[in-house]
């Protein structure tokens, strides 16, 4: 293997996957029935508060 | 989608799982950029003259390690009109080819370092190591007096070659051998060293401190800075460059 | 009874082993650092031993709660300590270097004190003395608040915060006397980088081990960062240090890899110190202690899930534009490059983060110094991560590269991003993990904060200033065709601008003064008398329903 086939991997189908792999985690973490999970995971950090009152 | 979506809130919820895919992800990019060095053939051009250092130009360099003169001197010329012009020729991968480690430096509060070699004299270089200021009024280095007064205690040379050559720099075993002697030989005026010599080709040899008698770190320090950049005639080389 | 037995013999053993090497070894150096390791071993020992309650003993000295806590908080109270002892050494070393270059007779005329070996103690101290004990405690702490959790092997722990101490020792007492492998950000030399590697995944283990004994079922997004900067820094600093001994009794190694394989490597390794430690890791503390502080929960989950995973991914690639122009081949310098400037965007993405995070409570930025503070380091995080990308451009480079460009780059990151941050999580722990009130003075964070700003801003300008001036006289040409300066005329013009630095250097550290003495009332459980950071405006006079007089006057 060589420079040349190497930068053809990369400007071709490594450059499509990474694509894809980089729209596929935008879509996962977007996706809409994830709200509440998430706003779940942001106020973790707070409930000790209440506990230790 | 609710599948993977189940599957992603499993990874969230599995530190193993989480660490790998991390590890991974961090994986790549080193792996993709540093690991073709290794194999794809036109990352070192091949030069004339590369040579191993010898023993005492490699106790020299590693004083240049200890006293971390690559944190304001670099040895990588660019290859830009100016740095040409100030330096010489532009600085290219073979030349560092045996350098554990490359000492290519990261900053120029000095000069670049990498044609140092043969540009001023022994005695110039010795009396800019002992008082800096009194040869360039407006340097800010510090003074090295020290390494004048300290003789040469570079270790077991053998040992230091065998290292060496462990991580792949191609000393022969005659030249292992004789390495306590050749560190010796080349700072001494009087010894035989054509051996030395035609082992290590183009190696300078005289008593590079002025002081004869001994073998100081000094001889070592200054040994290496006169033959850094040294090795390859480019006048000899230069068909075979493609300017960038 | 018998593992007491078995574990003094073993520290005993160490402690021989350690002296036979002291007595053979091939140079000074590794003499005395197997000196230092006998005798760390010998404490140890005589610990052991002992039948006293050392960690009662060392909970009095800190004037730690008696309470031990729901949380295992011992280590990161010494933790606090070791950072701010630490950042003060640090910074007074860098003091002392910025003035070597603007006075060179500060070298002392002496093998000890010159500016090549004081510097990687400069930047070891503030970057792994400093930063990492400030990322183990904050670690420790947030991994078991959000965890829900109390550490998994505690005593494991102890040896981490020990031995990491041992470390910074061995490291810093080595460049002192040359021992160095000349990577920088790696100087150590083999058995020293061997220790750390020992060191390093016993941290792992405590960390990932109180994840799995978690009772909450979501892993918080700050251990996220805290676990990817502990792998990473593990991987990086593995590969980066291999190299072979000349001799098992000597202090000396050659490294694995040569020339442009070893640049590679080494920058490889120095950038994602840079990404994993001083950002991965110091963003773990971010998305704890902002929103603590500001007391609301992170602006968008979303955004973090998906500048963690671009961060991590992208930060790699970056180390290359460390070597433009250099033997490194053209496709690597280009991949580095393309890499760094996309970058900015999920830095970006992390410094939004944190600061909308205020969004709907921006007076606290009037009222708390501590969320000012954060403020301050994110917004510096923002500045540092668009100036890395802009000076990782092969045009600009060639301009600032080996010049005092790059080194008021790095500060700006280090003291705005690093310092600020790890200063306002200094300042929001020691009230909380010594059961006070309040911190002993508010006023003196606002102190702090106004004089590490300024030396910050001194410190920036002046280097900006003296690397495009160093990058535009090194290049400039005459109109005869000539280069106009010599290399020691450019040299003489930095002199005001190394002063003006030094100058920034000695307000910061002044600022870390005034936290000293602030965290050691605090402790001595003092509270100072002062008017608070802001008056309600609040005339009782005027508050009062208006009555008396109608609204439309009567027709007479």
């Amino acid at each position: 293997m060589n420079y040349e086939d190497l930068r053809h991997f990369a400007d071709s189908w490594g450059l499509l996957f990474l694509g894809m792999i980089f729209l596929t985690m935008i879509g996962w973490t977007f996706r809409p029935g994830s709200n509440r999970k998430h706003d779940e995971a942001a106020h973790m950090i707070f409930e000790e508060d209440h506990d230790d009152g | 989608m609710s599948g993977f979506a189940q599957k992603h809130k499993k990874l969230e919820r599995n530190v193993t799982l989480l660490s790998v895919a991390a590890f991974v992800t961090v994986a790549i990019g080193g792996i993709v950029e540093i690991a073709p060095l290794f194999w794809i053939d036109n990352t070192i051009e091949k030069v004339e003259g590369m040579r191993p250092y010898t023993p005492l130009e490699l106790a020299g360099r590693n004083i240049y390690i200890r006293e971390g003169c690559y944190s304001c001197h670099s040895q990588m010329v660019r290859p830009f009109r100016d740095e040409v012009e100030r330096y010489g020729h532009y600085s290219l991968a073979a030349e560092s080819m045996y350098d554990h480690p490359f000492q290519w430096g990261s900053k120029r509060t000095g000069p670049d370092l990498a044609r140092v070699g043969g540009r001023y004299s022994d005695e110039w270089h010795v009396q800019h190591l002992i008082d800096p200021r009194s040869v360039v009024p407006e340097s800010i280095m510090p003074p090295y007096a020290f390494l004048a007064e300290k003789d040469l205690n570079a270790g077991d040379m053998v040992k230091h070659l065998t290292a060496q050559r462990r991580v792949g720099v191609p000393y022969t075993a005659e030249a292992i051998a004789a390495a306590n002697e050749d560190l010796k030989a080349q700072a001494d005026p009087e010894a035989v060293t054509t051996d030395l010599v035609e082992r290590y080709p183009k190696a300078q040899v005289r008593d590079f401190d002025g002081d004869p008698d001994r073998l100081t770190e000094m001889d070592a320090l200054v040994a290496y800075l006169q033959m850094i950049g040294t090795l390859v005639d480019f006048e000899a080389a230069e068909a075979q460059e493609e300017p960038r | 009874m018998d593992t007491l037995l078995l574990k003094a013999g073993g520290w005993l053993a160490v402690v021989f082993i350690a002296f036979i090497a002291m007595v053979l070894a091939a140079d000074a150096g590794f003499a005395v650092h197997m000196a230092i390791i006998a005798l760390a071993a010998g404490i140890t020992l005589w610990v052991t031993i002992n039948k006293a309650d050392y960690a009662a003993i060392g909970r009095g000295i800190l004037k730690a709660p008696t309470d031990p806590g729901i949380y295992d908080d011992d280590p990161i109270r010494w933790g606090v300590i070791a950072t701010i002892f630490w950042g003060i050494a640090g910074l007074t070393v860098g003091l002392i270097i910025a003035l070597q270059l603007a006075f060179p007779v500060l070298n002392l005329n002496n093998e000890f004190t010159t500016f090549g070996r004081l510097r990687p103690l400069h930047t070891s101290a503030v970057i792994f003395a400093f930063g990492g004990n400030a990322l183990i405690a904050t670690s420790y702490y947030v991994v078991q608040r959000t965890c829900r959790a109390r550490l998994a092997f505690p005593d494991l722990a102890r040896f981490v915060f020990w031995g990491y101490q041992l470390f910074i020792v061995l490291a810093a007492t080595g460049y002192l006397m040359g021992v160095t492998q000349s990577k920088e950000y790696a100087e150590p030399e083999w058995y020293v980088d061997l220790w750390l590697t020992i060191v390093w995944l016993c941290y792992a283990a405590v960390f990932i081990g109180t994840i799995v004994r978690r009772s909450e079922p979501h892993i918080y997004v700050a251990n996220w960062f805290y676990l990817s900067f502990i792998l990473t820094i593990a991987m990086l600093h593995v590969v980066n240090g291999l190299s072979m001994p000349v001799s098992l009794l000597g202090s000396k190694s050659y490294a694995a890899f040569a020339g442009v394989q070893d640049a590679l490597t080494q920058w490889w390794y120095g950038h994602n110190a840079v990404g994993f430690f001083l950002t991965a890791g110091f963003l773990a503390m971010m998305y704890y202690f902002v929103p603590k502080q500001a007391e609301r929960p992170v602006y968008s989950y979303r955004l973090s899930i998906i500048h963690f995973w671009s961060l991590i991914f992208l930060y790699i690639w970056a180390g290359p534009h460390h070597l433009h122009y250099t033997a490194l081949p053209d496709w690597a310098q280009t991949l580095g490059m393309v890499f760094s400037v996309v970058l900015w965007m999920p830095s970006w993405g992390g410094m939004i983060n944190g600061l909308m995070t205020l969004n709907g409570a921006w007076d606290k930025i009037r009222t708390d110094p501590i969320i000012r503070m954060m403020v301050l380091a994110l917004a510096f995080y923002g500045m540092s991560t668009f100036e890395g990308p802009m000076m990782s451009i092969k045009a600009v480079n060639s301009l600032s590269h080996y010049t005092d460009w790059t080194v008021g780059h790095v500060h700006s990151g280090a003291l705005g991003w690093n310092g600020m941050i790890t200063f306002a999580c200094l300042y929001y722990l020691v009230p909380r993990l010594w059961g006070k009130q309040r911190l002993y003075s508010l006023r003196m964070v606002n102190w702090h904060f106004w004089l590490a700003t300024l030396g910050i801003v001194l410190y920036a300008a002046s280097m900006w200033v003296a690397g495009i001036m160093q990058g535009l006289m090194w290049r400039e040409y005459g109109d005869d065709g000539y280069l106009v300066y010599a290399f020691s005329e450019v040299v003489t013009a930095m002199l005001p601008m190394y002063l003006i630095r030094a100058t920034g250097g000695l307000l910061y550290l002044a600022g870390a003064i005034v936290l000293v003495y602030n965290v050691w009332m605090t402790i001595a459980g003092r509270q100072r008398d002062e008017k608070p950071m802001t008056e309600t405006p609040h005339n009782e006079a005027l508050d009062k329903p208006i009555v008396g007089k109608p609204a439309v006057a009567p027709a007479e």
